[in-house]
């Protein structure tokens, strides 16, 4: 009979945390952690004891005075007694507002190029080759001064709109005005308006959203689900009887008639630009700079977006197509109802990184001096009151929270249309 | 560690050259050329002309400073600074003056720790605008679109000077003076604004310098001059000694063209002990005793630098005005040499 005996317990050295295969990449880890943590602390200390040898300990109270400079394009009001924060602030918006127009118009160019470029016409597949290889392999910085050039050259000035003979006219049925210091559209105005909401009182974060605005948008939603109610009880009535009941008018008309009943309650018109003293007064202005920005950088971008869109497209077997085919779509329907759906997986991730570069991207705006958050905290902020260290810190924070907000985002997106495999 | 201390030295050396730089003038001595910050181009204060070879009257400065510490005016190396990139050029230690229209201030003087060493153009912010604008005085500006080179004390003169008179405008901020230039050429900005000086300067590479009027008013006070480093006072002293040795040799009718047959000896002690043919200055300084007498030779006295590159008689066309010596009943003035 045999007896089963433990075997001995083996007591623990300190000399196994070496020698022990067990335990030994456990100890080389904490090693190089200690030596890295190490590391990282002395550059840090380092940079602190130099800069206060320097005189300029790191200290961030330079956000809270004066700014005493003035911004052109700002979105929240501003002036130049506002604080450094505040003027951060409005750069910070300025940025936002060049990369959210950029990547919606770069999508829609690149989605549009990507899918030209695989056309069976040989002309439109080359023109567009042409284009994404102009654009992707020149720097986007030359693009941009570029852009501007052509802005500041090629239109008149607002002097050119003036007098008995003058050589430039407001195009659109007179009420966009193109001059070479950007472009004036009419803007919207309400004479019965319900004002605006301010929020975070005081702060240097503060900004006010029209209440007109959140009116309008939550009568379009839900003029919308409506709209979708209706087409769901269509879905339904034609399951049950086969006949689909007319629903159209019923859809078009939820839509529009509330909008446009609070439109006219809220007295909407259009506030028209006008030559008046040296500029054109009224309407919205959409500056040069940001113009020249936001186009070169979609375009740059688009053409990226256009080879990822390509390349996805491709990544769909051909017998995807062949089978729609043979079921008799036609191919405007083959690409948005199977190649396209199917494609967007493989398209989605590349398409964050583009995002994140043509925001990235957006701080090369000095070049044309929009005012972005570049220019104002990482610029005149940093050059006026010299705490380099400190506004190359904000900066950088800003760009990263910008950034992981937009992978986010997108990455919540991307599951959303990941394959569900089982 | 070694390996991480030498990558880790590398790493902050940018930062700790600063506190490094104990003794410029030997680190000057040692290297054989001088690092001199200037502007991108300006024509008449520090342009680069065909050839590549630097002048103007700042750059005068940084070559009279050279000739008086390496004895020879050529032996610079300048370093073109935009406004936002000077600052950090000079505190890093990348270049060892910086001679390239700066307004001294109060903040950049104490809390960025710089030491200006003296004023070379007493200089105020002025406006330009075409003559087809019909606009005669700075008051009448209200709503007009204004350019401004960015990280300038011109930006902060014009928003002070525009919300105390009530009136609204468009700031177009412009990185470099070439490039605001186009800009106001091509009609994108109804004035330009910066230093009277540097007015005077752009118009002057017009092509139609008449079509251009500068407007009466000038809205800031804006000192000019060179600046070094804080905490390196030998080195400030020699740049502030060879400036006023300019603005002497001026007072005293000390020419490049006499300045050899006066150093063999005068009968005023003043000039002798600035050409060194008596006591000991230069040596005080940490230089020979013809330290004075290379930094004259090179372009001149004050007066000569100024005529010779913005005077009257250049395209530039400024008048001395309160840059005339005391004596004429300007503001430039220098302390004794004794």
């Amino acid at each position: 009979m045999a007896t089963l005996t433990d075997p001995d317990k083996e007591s623990f050295k300190l000399s196994m945390l070496l020698y022990d295969t067990r335990y030994r990449s456990m100890t080389i880890q904490v090693i190089a952690l200690i030596g890295f943590v190490s590391i990282v602390f002395w550059l840090i200390s380092n940079t602190i004891t130099n800069l206060n040898n320097l005189g300029k300990p790191v200290e961030f109270g330079f956000l809270f005075e004066s700014s005493s400079y003035d911004i052109n394009q700002r979105l929240v009001e501003y002036n130049s007694r506002d604080s450094h924060l505040r003027a951060s602030f409005v750069g910070v918006l300025n940025t936002l507002v060049v990369a959210f127009l950029g990547c919606i118009t770069a999508t829609i160019i690149g989605v549009f190029v990507g899918v030209a470029r695989l056309s069976k016409n040989w002309l439109v597949a080359r023109i567009m080759t042409v284009y994404v290889e102009a654009f992707r392999n020149v720097p986007v910085l030359l693009w941009i001064v570029l852009a501007m050039a052509i802005l500041i050259e090629g239109l008149p000035a607002p002097k050119a709109f003036r007098g008995e003979n003058a050589t430039a006219s407001l195009e659109v049925f007179d009420s966009v005005a193109l001059t070479n210091r950007g472009v004036y559209v009419p803007e919207p105005l309400f004479s019965n308006g319900i004002g605006d909401v301010a929020l975070f009182g005081q702060s240097s974060l503060r900004f006010s959203v029209s209440l007109d605005l959140i009116l309008i948008v939550a009568v379009l939603i839900a003029s919308f689900s409506v709209s979708g109610w209706i087409k769901r009880r269509a879905n339904r009535i034609q399951d049950s009887t086969g006949d689909r009941p007319t629903t159209w008018h019923l859809r078009l008309g939820v839509t529009i008639l509330p909008v446009a009943l609070v439109l006219w309650m809220l007295g909407f018109h259009l506030g028209y630009p006008e030559l008046k003293g040296f500029n054109f007064k009224g309407g919205t202005h959409l500056r040069n700079s940001l113009i020249a920005l936001w186009l070169a950088l979609s375009l740059y971008t688009a053409a990226f977006i256009a080879e990822i869109v390509r390349g996805g497209i491709l990544a769909i077997s051909r017998g995807q197509t062949e089978a729609a085919a043979s079921l008799g779509l036609r191919p405007n329907r083959i690409m948005n109802l199977v190649v396209l759906p199917q494609a967007l997986r493989v398209i989605i991730p590349p398409l964050i990184s583009n995002y994140l570069n043509l925001t990235k991207n957006s701080s090369l705006a000095i070049a044309v001096g929009y005012m972005d958050v570049t220019g104002t905290l990482g610029g005149i902020t940093l050059n006026q009151t010299g705490r380099e260290l400190e506004c190359i810190l904000l900066l950088m924070l800003v760009y990263l929270t910008i950034s992981l907000s937009i992978s986010g985002v997108m990455n919540w997106y991307n599951n959303s249309v990941k394959l569900v495999e089982r | 560690m070694k390996k991480s201390f030498v990558l880790g030295t590398l790493a902050v050396a940018g930062l700790a050259a600063g506190a490094a730089a104990a003794g410029t003038l030997d680190d000057v001595q040692a290297r054989g050329t001088l690092n001199c910050g200037v502007s991108t181009g300006l024509v008449g204060f520090a342009a680069p002309d065909a050839n590549g070879e630097w002048s103007g009257f700042d750059v005068g400065v940084c070559r009279a400073v050279a000739a008086a510490v390496l004895g020879d005016a050529q032996a610079v190396e300048f370093v073109p600074t935009t406004g936002k990139t000077r600052f950090t050029a000079l505190a890093s230690g990348e270049i060892d003056m910086l001679a390239r229209n700066t307004t001294w201030t109060f903040s950049r003087d104490v809390d960025l720790k710089f030491e200006f060493v003296g004023v070379n153009y007493y200089d105020g912010q002025g406006f330009m605008a075409p003559k087809e604008l019909g606009v005669s005085s700075a008051a009448e500006l209200d709503g007009a679109t204004v350019c401004i080179q960015t990280g300038t004390t011109t930006e902060l003169n014009l928003a002070d000077f525009f919300r105390s008179n009530n009136m609204s405008y468009e700031p177009v901020p412009i990185e470099t003076n070439a490039e605001a230039q186009q800009q106001y050429l091509a009609g994108a900005c109804d004035v330009f604004t910066t230093d009277a000086s540097g007015l005077a300067a752009t118009r002057a590479t017009f092509e139609n310098p008449g079509d251009h009027v500068l407007m009466p008013e000038i809205i800031s006070k804006e000192p000019l001059g060179p600046l070094v480093r804080h905490g390196d006072n030998n080195w400030g002293d020699v740049v502030r000694w060879t400036l006023n040795a300019l603005v002497t040799a001026e007072e005293l009718g000390v020419t490049s063209a006499n300045v050899g047959e006066m150093s063999a000896g005068t009968n005023n002690p003043e000039i002798n002990r600035l050409l060194g043919t008596e006591g000991t200055l230069g040596a005080m300084l940490g230089l020979d005793g013809d330290w004075a007498k290379r930094a004259i030779m090179v372009g001149g006295n004050y007066g000569e630098l100024f005529e010779d590159n913005i005077g009257e008689a250049t395209p530039i066309g400024l008048a001395r005005g309160l840059n005339a010596q005391w004596t004429d009943g300007g503001l430039i003035y220098s302390p004794p040499f004794r």
